[in-house]
């Protein structure tokens, strides 16, 4: 177990609780910055589709692990994003005016719609955002010019500086690119966690008429956290369009909005990097399955990939599997083996056991 | 005359998603979760009647298998309470959403590897037999929707209104705590309405299929049955009926005098509408939350 010496207040309000924390992320970094020397033109573009996914994974995590409003329309602010930017850039825009402008976009229509369903609760708030999901999905369809409507649309190649970052010819640039907003975002994202609006977040999270009575305006505090999640989720689309390159509206289905929600609630609701390991998850889940099926069929000849929808099946019972045995998600259960570690001999079963709580109505008579 | 061909048709359609948003209020009354995968659950039921009862599968008499289709699926809806939905008592909300929106897509596979993905029509007694009169055309079909629709409504809200365990499933999502401790079996009340909400499920499958060819997709429906639900308010058995109406009405009118998108999108409209004006529904239950 570390102890952390304090001499100032400077470390209480630090990102990193100690300087070996700080080594470990500069570390990652620069594994990440050299991997296109040490793997394959495949296993890089899945690690800038991993990356792509934690970003709108992160987008989400502000407003369902941090501010408690569950979405169930994220894929709507993907849409947005990637149709932006593709709209943008179609039209002669640089990529540096195109990308900002499709998470200011998203991120604005998403305060604009979150002002009137905040004032719902919960439940009725991840409705709402199914409702705008269904909207957008059918705008996307008659807004034909701008969308190309179901025929779909291309999203430009990016080029700056005189450097193509063409996803197909130029990959290496194109996940540097990635990488680089990702890391950008992800740090704006963890220094907004030790500011004061982003403790109000938490605040509201953990109960709203507490944070009301000290002082934190709930309303705006959800819309802005709305605001916020979805423009980083915009980023994301706009970063997904150029990946896949050529799309269409179905690209941004229902399934999408859940995945992300996989994504949050696998990787640990609550942490930055559940992100990330709910975004390895979700994007490596099909390529084991691939393997495996493969495998199962050369070896005992059954084919389980003329079995339609199991991929969906599989996803659906791990993320039963997690809900019920590990609501923490894979941070959580991370934590807890590294305090296992940690305090060796002194970890007790017991330790991380859950508060039994009862449920209390929100229909006050 | 076409306007009310419309209507008539639209009240039949709402009855069918009335009667799924009604599975929905079942289970938000009794625990204050919502059940994400009811238009799954209906798809299921509306499946397992056809298995019994279409001449090349089971071929059982199609009363009696409706009647065996609601006993399973009271059953299965039971035991979704027993095995999943218990284990994560007292977890936040959102759980059960995102819980309950995976059991949807296990059902879908479910009834997808066993009766496949190509639509499916279950036979009926009262299949093509209309009634005519005033250049209107009802179909049989409808009028049994209406009916049955009517009277689970009553049967329900008699429940909850006059029943011991009715007022027990109200006590228990008002406050569990309280309600154990008056000796309200709350665990055993929740599989009760669980199952319960399974069967109304099956019955607004077996209507709908009367309707029209089914497949495992139908579940989405789910989606408007909900909107149904919100509009009403959740947790008020008559308004989920009333928005299921104003859905199914309002969604064949609008494809008839708007343009096509519009119609599509008109019941999630009409929900945004409603949830910006009154957030807690048309009949709303939902008061200054106490800390």
């Amino acid at each position: 177990m570390r102890v952390v010496f304090k001499k100032s207040y400077d470390p209480d309000i630090d990102l990193h609780e100690h300087g070996w924390s700080r080594g470990k992320i500069v570390v990652l970094l620069g594994i990440m910055i050299l991997l296109p020397f040490f793997v394959g033109e495949y296993y890089l573009a899945e690690a800038a589709n991993t990356l792509i996914w934690a970003l709108a994974g992160m987008g989400l995590m502000i407003a369902v692990g941090h501010t408690g409003q569950v979405s169930l329309g994220h894929a709507a602010f993907l849409a947005i994003g990637a149709y932006t930017d593709a709209a943008l850039m179609n039209v002669g825009m640089p990529f540096w005016v195109a990308l900002p402008a499709a998470g200011i976009v998203a991120g604005v229509f998403g305060a604009v719609i979150a002002i009137p369903a905040v004032r719902m609760s919960g439940i009725y708030l991840a409705i709402a955002t199914l409702a705008v999901f269904v909207i957008v999905e059918e705008l996307v369809i008659l807004l034909e010019p701008i969308t190309g409507g179901v025929g779909g649309i291309m999203a430009p190649t990016i080029t700056f500086f005189g450097i193509s970052f063409d996803r197909y010819g130029e990959l290496e640039n194109f996940y540097w690119l990635t990488l680089g907003i990702v890391a950008l975002v992800t740090w704006g994202y963890a220094n907004l966690m030790r500011s004061p609006t982003g403790r109000s977040f938490l605040a509201v999270r953990d109960s709203e008429v507490s944070a009301r009575a000290l002082g934190i305006n709930v309303t705006r505090t959800k819309s802005l956290a709305f605001g916020l999640s979805s423009g980083v989720t915009g980023l994301a689309g706009a970063l997904m369009g150029h990946y896949i390159g050529f799309f269409n509206y179905e690209l941004f289905s229902i399934f999408i909005s859940i995945n992300l929600l996989l994504v949050v609630t696998i990787g640990g609701l609550g942490f930055i990097q559940g992100a990330f390991l709910g975004a390895i998850l979700i994007t490596g889940m099909p390529q084991v399955i691939a393997i495996l099926r493969d495998n199962l069929n050369a070896s005992t000849g059954i084919d389980i990939g003329s079995i339609p929808g199991l991929d969906t099946m599989l996803f659906s019972v791990i993320l039963i599997l997690f809900i019920i045995f590990e609501p923490t998600g894979l941070y959580g259960r991370w934590l807890k083996i590294r305090t296992w570690f940690e305090i060796f001999p002194l970890a007790r079963r017991d330790m991380f056991r859950r508060q039994k709580s009862y449920l209390k109505t929100e229909r006050m008579k | 005359m076409e306007l009310l061909q419309l209507v008539i048709g639209g009240l039949a359609n709402g009855c069918i998603y009335g009667l799924v948003a009604l599975g929905f209020v079942l289970i938000y009354k009794a625990s204050e979760g919502v059940n994400f995968a009811q238009g799954d659950m209906m798809m299921l039921g509306a499946f397992i009647a056809l298995g019994l009862g279409n001449s090349e599968q089971a071929g059982l008499p199609f009363g009696l298998a409706v009647i065996i289709a609601i006993v399973l699926m009271f059953g299965i809806g039971w035991g979704v309470e027993r095995v999943v939905v218990r284990r994560i008592f007292g977890q936040p909300q959102f759980a059960l959403v995102i819980l309950t929106i995976a059991l949807g897509f296990v059902f879908r596979f479910v009834a997808g590897s066993i009766w496949g993905y190509t639509p499916l029509v279950l036979e009926t007694p009262f299949a093509g037999m209309n009634l005519r009169g005033g250049g209107i055309v009802i179909s049989v079909s409808d009028l049994v929707t209406i009916a049955v629709t009517v009277v689970l409504t009553l049967a329900l809200w008699a429940f909850f209104a006059f029943t011991k365990i009715g007022l027990a499933a109200q006590a228990a999502s008002q406050n569990q705590m309280a309600a154990y401790i008056v000796g309200v079996p709350v665990m055993r009340i929740n599989s009760l309405i669980w199952g319960l909400s399974g069967a109304v499920a099956t019955v607004a499958g077996v209507l709908y299929a009367t309707r029209g060819a089914i497949d495992p997709n139908i579940g989405l429906l789910g989606l408007k049955a909900f909107a149904a639900a919100v509009i009403g308010g959740l947790g008020s058995l008559p308004g989920a009926l009333l928005g299921g109406l104003i859905i199914g009405v309002v969604e064949p009118v609008a494809g008839r005098y708007a343009p096509g998108e519009l119609a599509k999108m008109s019941p999630y409209i009409i929900m945004l509408l409603v949830l910006v004006t009154r957030p807690g529904g048309l009949f709303a239950q939902i008061q200054m939350k106490k800390v």
